[in-house]
């Protein structure tokens, strides 16, 4: 028996706790759009956080992250109502192709941009080059993070500004 | 040995077409019995066998094809709610069910009669026969980028406008008013001088009851309302949130898991099978042993070896189960085959040219080349590929009752249905294939083997089963791009012109027309020998394509090298027959600004390929710097005829590219002890963020007759990659993958491809 918090809900699953956290999203909670693509880490396509960090599900075993807070796909966006601006702005630029990677991809962005709202494009290369599209749609997400970034970059623009003032009125 | 290859399709299609032109009684477009009440669900009435129309005034295109990313669901819900002067915004889309009825018949014709026109009296017959045909040959075929210049072409807009036609002529009768005085405006018929407006809906159940024209007239371009715009793809909001279903997200109550591994070396059977550690993990259910499978399936025929398979509770045990398993196989004589002596076969064979089948012949080639003075040739190698779709194969069966219920996501749905009944030794009607979303395609998934297995396992279980393939048993089973080498002599006269093109390469697929070249080169003699191997092959995005563009595209720019000519300018000179080639080529080095200079250390490549009707141009920017290559950009400019869904066809051609990249920078399979050697993305690479180029696509609109969108992107980036690698070290790329080669000193490396 393993305790596993998911998406904020704790769960209680009859599986051996070395097993993979991926294979008890998928196959025990039926949270399936957390995707299977190498099973070695290789790939990115089984990302999800794990205290806000991101992972690769397919190779972390449920002892590793028992008790601790793991947000899937599911569990991105802020309320059933509401997307994530990630989410949001992969339709914008319509970003996936057929689409199995980019649970993986949209994890691997929303765990960038939380560290770094505004990041380089050596960041993105960085925190994305786990993850693989064989649809080859780079420049698309690439584009998609980039004007999340620039929206979340007005919206804390408006509150350093108002900070500036206040230093500046010192 | 495959037995089955797309030609067959194609020779076997047309003696079959002469015995079945009379005495048709099934058309396309007609409802046939029964199938409003499969296909229509509460409140909505089939008018045509293509569109649905519910209360709500909501259209429905089905649309025969699989999605596999490329948009054809709303591409083609475009060109049938065009034609149908439907309300986009009430327009969805809903893959049609693998039944006979949706055989793609369009397919068949684009493929059988290109181009043909017939009197519009006999259309109906010709196109019953050829309906007939695509039923026998079981095609519900999503491939040979056929999708739009075929289906749509040729079974959308029709479906769309002898809808429209249905619906004005119910209404007419309604209103007794003249046809020609009802106008259709966004799903809504007008009558203006009675003032009459009502929703297509209305008219629904009348026009379903009338017979729909094989020959409606259809718009012109300057017409086109949907067609041609940017629209939101249906398929993306599932595919921001996890809520996409693809094939291994499908649950059954009741449901175990199985994976599975076959025969190493190709061909090979089982001899036995120690299976008391694997039985012994918590979770393993059982180990089950499956004879060699085939099926002579017109598209997708193939033959391979036994397996064995882990039935467990999860994948995770039956993974574990099956590294557990002591398993020897007869490798069939196979055992000693290497990529070094098949490449050593390909070279011999060519060389004794036996039974050289010609493709063309155009001069007397042999006799320029005894008297040429200026003689270049080289030749040219591309080895095994792997197609690594991100969603490793999978199936989902159940087998009860002498019939069987499958979940897939498959290019081939009624293949699929009969490659399964034949495996069953059940009627195909006893199959019902549930196609999903496919997590990639790219030729893989036309190949039933994986539904084979699963339906197998499934029985053997007596209760449902997800049979899941790992990623090291996608890599190490896969139906492979072919490895070929092809080798190339040019003539040039004193001013450096061409005068001679001799070509011969090993194997020959689809498209026949691969190895051809457009540029006036008065000599060519492009030829090819058989050199088969036990390495099974398959389709692979743009198929022979593939390797002859890079072929073909680096060899020109040789021949222009050696004349001491700009590469571009040189292309550009022997297209004065190709208006429509040379204006492709032209607008890429305008866009691309092909004569601004580079900085020490960077180089320009270029490439022109015609495939599946299209055209493409491109020009790769390359950055070299103590041995390290950066792709910077890529510009291309893709002549389809129309882009029907513009965004979509940029991102086809982006996603072409990259895919054709991976294969060029990194992509090889090796065969050793007649195996694969590669297993899984360490050693088998994809083309990642950091490495991936900035890609500009840019789209001409000639008005020719439609081209395919999904492949043409791919074969020209090998091309015109090396071409620029040449431009920027003078090191000559004729094997690939590029990876092989050390870009620091000029020296290649004497890998297994070289």
């Amino acid at each position: 028996m393993a305790v596993l918090i998911v998406n904020g809900t704790r769960e209680e699953i009859d599986i051996d706790p070395s097993t993979p956290l991926l294979w008890a999203l998928r196959e025990k909670l039926a949270l399936t759009g957390t995707k299977f693509g190498c099973g070695i880490a290789q790939c990115g396509a089984c990302t999800v956080h794990v205290d806000g960090k991101p992972i690769r599900s397919c190779s972390t075993p449920i002892s590793a992250v028992e008790g601790k807070n793991i947000t899937t796909i599911e569990g991105l966006a802020p309320s059933s109502e509401e997307l994530h601006p990630l989410q949001s702005a992969w339709i914008e630029h319509q970003v996936p192709q057929c689409g199995y990677c980019q649970s993986g991809q949209l994890m691997s962005a929303a765990a960038l941009l939380a560290s770094n709202p505004n990041p380089s494009d050596a960041d993105i290369d960085s925190a994305m080059r786990g993850n693989i599209c064989r649809c080859g749609m780079y420049g698309r997400i690439r584009q998609a993070i980039k004007s999340t970034a620039a929206y979340y970059e007005v919206a804390s623009t408006s509150e350093s500004t108002d900070q500036a003032l206040e230093v500046s009125g010192e | 040995m495959n037995k089955w290859t797309r030609r067959a399709f194609l020779s076997t299609g047309v003696i079959a077409g002469t015995g079945l032109v009379v005495g048709i009684s099934i058309r396309p477009g007609n409802r046939a019995q029964g199938l409003n009440e499969l296909m229509a669900g509460e409140n909505e009435t089939l008018v045509h066998a293509y569109i649905k129309i519910d209360a709500d005034n909501v259209v429905t295109a089905i649309i025969p094809h699989s999605e596999m990313g490329q948009g054809i669901h709303t591409s083609l819900a475009q060109m049938v709610a065009d034609e149908l002067d439907a309300d986009w915004d009430l327009v969805r889309a809903e893959e049609a069910p693998a039944l006979d009825e949706y055989a793609n018949y369009a397919v068949g014709k684009g493929f059988l009669m290109p181009g043909a026109k017939f009197p519009d009296i006999i259309v109906p017959s010709i196109d019953g026969a050829l309906m007939q045909i695509a039923d026998v040959l079981n095609l519900q075929i999503t491939g040979g980028s056929g999708s739009i210049r075929f289906t749509g072409e040729l079974g959308s807009r029709i479906a769309g406008a002898a809808t429209r036609q249905l619906l004005v002529q119910a209404a007419a009768e309604a209103w007794q008013v003249p046809v020609g005085e009802i106008e259709t405006v966004k799903s809504h018929l007008i009558h203006r001088a009675s003032s009459r407006n009502e929703p297509y809906a209305a008219f629904a159940a009348a026009a379903a009851t009338m017979t729909p024209s094989y020959t409606p007239k259809l718009k012109r371009q300057d017409q086109f309302k949907i067609m041609g715009q940017h629209v939101q793809r249906f398929d993306i909001p599932s595919k921001v949130d996890g809520t996409a279903q693809f094939a291994l997200d499908v649950r059954l109550p009741d449901m175990l898991y199985a994976t599975i591994t076959r025969s190493p070396v190709f061909g090979g059977t089982l001899v036995s099978t120690k299976d008391e550690a694997a039985r012994a993990i918590s979770g393993v259910v059982d180990v089950i042993e499956l004879p060699p499978i085939e099926s002579d399936d017109m598209v997708g025929g193939f033959s391979a070896g036994g397996s064995v398979a882990v039935l467990a509770d999860g994948y995770w045990p039956a993974i574990q189960g099956l590294k557990a398993l002591e398993i020897e196989w007869d490798s069939a004589g196979n055992e000693s085959v290497s990529s070094d002596k098949i490449f050593a076969q390909f070279d011999a064979d060519i060389s004794a040219a036996q039974e050289r089948k010609t493709d063309s012949s155009i001069g007397d080639a042999d006799s320029v080349f005894d008297s040429a003075a200026n003689i270049i040739s080289a030749d040219y190698r591309v080895p095994y590929l792997a197609h690594t779709c991100m969603e490793p194969l999978n199936a989902t069966a159940e087998v009860k009752d002498g019939r069987c219920e499958i979940w897939i996501g498959c290019q081939n749905p009624l293949g699929f249905r009969q490659a399964v009944a034949d495996a069953l030794k059940i009627d195909a009607e006893k199959v019902t294939l549930h196609n999903q979303f496919m997590g990639g395609g790219f030729g893989r998934k036309a190949r039933p083997d994986y539904a084979i297995q699963a339906a197998l396992v499934a029985q053997h279980a007596g209760r449902p089963v997800q049979l899941i393939w790992s990623r090291e048993e996608d890599i190490r089973q896969d139906f492979y791009r072919p490895a070929v080498q092809s080798r190339f002599r040019a003539a040039l006269d004193n001013d450096g012109n061409p005068i001679a093109w001799e070509n011969t390469y090993v194997d020959k697929h689809e498209p026949i027309e691969a190895p051809l070249i457009p540029y006036a080169i008065p000599s060519q003699n492009i030829g090819y020998v058989a050199s088969p191997t036990h390495v099974p092959f398959g389709a692979w995005r743009s198929v022979d394509h593939s390797q002859h563009g890079f072929f073909t595209e680096s060899f020109i720019d040789e021949v222009a090298v050696a004349a001491g000519k700009d590469p571009y300018a040189y292309r550009a000179s022997l297209l004065s027959n190709h208006p429509r080639h040379l204006a492709v080529l032209e607008r890429v080095a305008t866009e691309a600004q092909w004569d601004r200079p580079l900085a020490e250390g960077r180089g320009r490549g270029i490439s022109l390929q015609e495939s599946f009707g299209t055209l493409v141009a491109q020009v790769v920017e390359v950055t070299i710097v103590d041995g390290d290559m950066s792709v910077d950009r890529v510009v291309a400019v893709i002549d389809a005829g129309f882009a029907i869904s513009p965004d979509g066809i940029t991102a086809q051609v982006e996603s072409a590219i990259i895919y054709g990249l991976t294969a060029a920078l990194y992509g090889e399979i090796t065969i050793e002890n007649g195996a694969v050697m590669q297993s899984n993305f360490h050693d088998y690479e994809a083309v990642r963020m950091d490495k991936a180029p900035t890609i500009e696509t840019h789209i001409i609109n000639s008005g020719h007759a439609m081209g395919g969108a999904g492949e043409p992107g791919t074969p020209g980036i090998a091309p015109a990659l090396a071409n620029a690698v040449f431009d920027a070290t003078g090191i000559r790329v004729r094997n690939l993958p590029l990876n092989q080669f050390n870009l620091r000193f000029g020296v290649e490396d004497t890998g297994l491809a070289g």
